[in-house]
């Protein structure tokens, strides 16, 4: 699969970076001598490529082999129970590619056949009922794109700039077309009248693995955009991301996304598991933890240039770009700074926003080989504009864990590198 | 079709659940399926089986299901989760999350252990097992004394000391009226230092030009095994062998249909060279000893899991260590019952 050609390691890359960096000048130079690989008949020009069926399904090209999720091995016990990252640095764009989508498992991704797919809905409603994988493509069904963040995305960062890299940083996102079949027509299928009153039900949602990973969700979010889905980006949900079916919970933190789906209980109560209690709660400065903090805010960051995407091109124009998204709805606008906050320009979307859904945006800009503490700050449909870190430090401490959407700055040098930094 | 879309379009415009008939997918669920399935249990007890267990016999199911991970006193091995402690630390600078310094509901404990525990094994316990394990929790965080038995009636009077410590999110009081205004964009503020570097802390993961070789590759595996003496096959020693295994299925598989797990595929370990299992990322200790020649002989594998951090420095294995002979040698006849 690899040929041994070793990809150069990070700190050569930059240093590599750091040469070309130097003493190229802005405008049109022309060239010394012709380039070979336009005079000479290249073997590409000559001979024959691949034939149709030499990759039934295809993969990424081998020089785009650095384009994957990783890990930060310290951050979990083993890797059965935890999470990597998407490689946001790398990607363009807002759909995610399933294959480089970010992993968080509880008990490991596990491999559960459509025709051993079960999916209950128990508890308060009329007629308890077991759909099998054929019956849920038999309901109408609805495509959507949205982001998934996990809460905990950015939240190594609440102490002081520690990661250097976006991938680490913002990774734990991604963000797909999905296809589904919306809950609230599989609960009606099921009845709700057993429930009553739905104001204050709730429903239960589990998985199908051995971490039987559960929360639960007021009956109200239930029934406006929830998703039972069974494909991403036109094809089947991979096994990590819970194949065959998973919810899909729109703008709120990833946990709920339950992956091998297998039951929905309506219930009176929440049922306070694990997932919601020791987990997932939001620790405040004096002790008191915030629980039931389940939309993500609106967050950005600049996914090029960055730590792991340094400028390679010297001086002369530049794009800036990154990613922008809101639990609340659609992103409006997005600024960025270039002087670590002092002064703000509006940067190009490249499509209107779509609510919970990743807004590609851009900032078309001349570099002038000078030093930039460049930072993005979102703002979405409600107005809401994306704090600093010290102003959610101020109202939350230092040990929420969960829901880190602070400004994030990157240091850029004149030799191109960037780095993860905090600024006063 | 055109009915489908009716219906589906009256559903989203009418939002009651007036449609009774549906669509006719599905079939009526029986009350043996809910029962297996229908097993979280709610902090006013509702979902909890007849049972009991105190705090003595949960000392025992703990040290011998889940002391590997959470430490024989529940105060965690490695990285893995603290469940005793943390006393008094929320508001601290590095707060210590723990069982009883935390969890809100007692109910949570029993439904995730029950559930999902122990790792790599879970819906084995019965659940007077589960009622013994929470006593246990609870005693190693000095919330009751040594006599104390946890039952389904006795369950609902226990109240968690941090009960209390939660608010439901106050956001939209707390930060979003603050953070819903027009941003400031020009002159925001008279100066910017830089106060934090990421490269002094130094923490993020390097490229490892060596992890994409196949691990097996590097090292041919020399023709060993038949210079190494198996232990005779005592029927009943593999049997308290099998036992002893316990200790180590939340990490390891073996035999037929094994798969890596936290740690390698262990079949036909006994005699093979260290570091083999195709598959598996080892840790750098255990890759240099299988380098200078680390082969799994009975000698070495007693030396490791009697002491596996002092005999390999480094170690990914977190398993604190078997401490009498008879189960190393029992350990040791099991291992060696399933040849590659």
């Amino acid at each position: 699969m690899t040929d041994d050609k070793t990809s150069p390691s990070r700190r050569a890359f930059l240093k590599g970076a750091a040469m070309t960096g130097a003493g190229l000048a802005a405008g049109q130079a022309a060239a010394a001598t012709p380039d070979p690989l336009i005079t000479e008949v290249q073997p590409w020009a000559s001979g024959l490529g691949d034939g149709v069926d030499a990759t039934p399904y295809g993969l990424p090209i081998e020089h785009e082999a650095d384009v994957i999720r990783r890990n930060v091995e310290w951050l979990t016990a083993d890797t059965i129970s935890s999470i990597n990252f998407t490689p946001i640095h790398a990607l363009d764009g807002t759909i995610t590619p399933q294959g480089c989508a970010f992993e968080r498992h509880h008990s490991g991704a596990i491999e559960l056949r459509k025709e051993d797919y079960r999916l209950m809905i128990n508890g308060l409603v009329d007629r308890p009922l077991v759909f099998s994988y054929a019956d849920l493509e038999r309901f109408p069904r609805q495509n959507h794109v949205y982001f998934c963040e996990c809460a905990a995305n950015t939240g190594m960062e609440w102490a002081g700039a520690q990661l250097n890299g976006a991938q680490f940083t913002h990774g734990m996102i991604h963000n797909m077309e999905y296809t589904g079949v919306p809950l609230r027509m599989i609960l009606e299928e099921a009845g709700l009248g057993a429930a009553g009153d739905l104001a204050d039900k709730w429903v239960y949602v589990e998985g199908a693995d051995a971490s039987s990973n559960g929360r639960s969700i007021p009956m109200e979010k239930a029934l406006d955009d929830v998703l039972v889905a069974f494909k991403a980006n036109g094809e089947a949900l991979r096994k990590e991301h819970g194949y065959p079916v998973r919810l899909v919970v729109p703008g709120w933190e990833g946990n709920m996304w339950i992956k091998w789906l297998r039951r929905v209980e309506i219930m009176d109560g929440p049922v306070e598991s694990r997932e919601e209690t020791s987990k997932y709660t939001d620790t405040l400065a004096d002790g008191i933890s915030r629980k039931w903090t389940w939309e993500m805010d609106a967050k950005s960051v600049i996914t090029s240039p960055s730590p792991q995407a340094p400028i390679t091109h010297g001086t002369g124009p530049l794009v800036i770009s990154g990613l922008a998204w809101s639990g609340h709805g659609a992103i409006t606008r997005v600024d960025v700074s270039k002087d670590g906050g002092k002064s703000w320009e509006t940067a190009r979307l490249a499509k209107p926003g779509e609510k919970m859904a990743l807004t590609r945006f851009y900032l078309d800009t001349e570099w002038d080989g000078q030093e930039m503490l460049l930072q993005s700050r979102a703002i979405d449909e409600t107005g809401y504009v994306q704090p600093t870190k010290a102003q959610l430090r101020e109202v939350r401490g230092l040990n929420s864990i969960y829901h880190n959407n602070c400004i994030q700055t990157w240091w850029v040098r004149p030799n191109g590198e960037a780095e993860n930094v905090e600024v006063s | 079709m055109s009915k489908y879309l009716k219906v589906a379009t009256a559903l989203v415009l009418l939002g009651s659940p007036a449609f009774a008939d549906g669509f006719g997918l599905g079939r009526v669920a029986l009350p043996e399926e809910i029962a297996a399935w229908d097993l979280d249990v709610s902090p006013d007890g509702t979902g909890l089986p007849p049972g009991s267990g105190d705090v003595l016999t949960g000392e025992e199911v703990f040290a011998d299901k889940c002391a590997v991970c959470h430490g024989d006193f529940a105060e965690g091995v490695d990285n893995w989760p603290k469940l005793a402690g943390g006393w008094d630390t929320l508001a601290d600078d590095d707060p210590l999350k723990t069982v009883g310094s935390y969890w809100p509901y007692l109910s949570t404990s029993w439904d995730y252990i029950n559930r999902s525990m122990p790792f790599g094994d879970a819906q084995s316990l019965t659940a007077d097992e589960v009622y013994a394990i929470v006593a246990y929790i609870l005693y190693s965080n000095d919330l009751v004394d040594e006599d104390f038995v946890l039952s389904d009636e006795t369950f609902t009077a226990f109240e968690m000391p941090n009960q209390d410590g939660f608010i439901i999110d106050d956001r939209i009081e707390t930060e979003y009226s603050q953070w819903v205004r027009e941003p400031c964009m020009e002159n925001c503020k008279d100066s910017v230092e830089v106060t934090m570097r990421a490269m002094v802390l130094d923490v993020t993961p390097q490229e490892e030009v060596e992890a994409s070789a196949p691990v097996a590759a590097a090292a041919p595996a020399p023709a060993v095994a038949e210079a190494v003496q198996v232990v005779a096959l005592d029927p009943a020693l593999i049997e308290q062998g099998e036992k002893v295994f316990r200790k180590c299925k939340a990490c390891h598989q073996i035999g037929d249909g094994a798969k890596n797990r936290s740690g390698p595929i262990l079949t036909g370990i006994l005699g093979s060279p260290a570091g083999v299992v195709e598959g598996f990322r080892y840790s750098k200790a255990l890759m240099e000893m299988a380098e200078d020649g680390l082969v799994w002989d009975e000698e070495s594998l007693h030396a490791f899991l009697a002491r596996p951090k002092s005999f390999m420095k480094g170690t990914k294995m977190t398993f604190a260590g078997l401490r009498s002979e008879d189960d190393l040698d029992a350990i040791t006849a099991y291992l060696a019952s399933f040849a590659e």
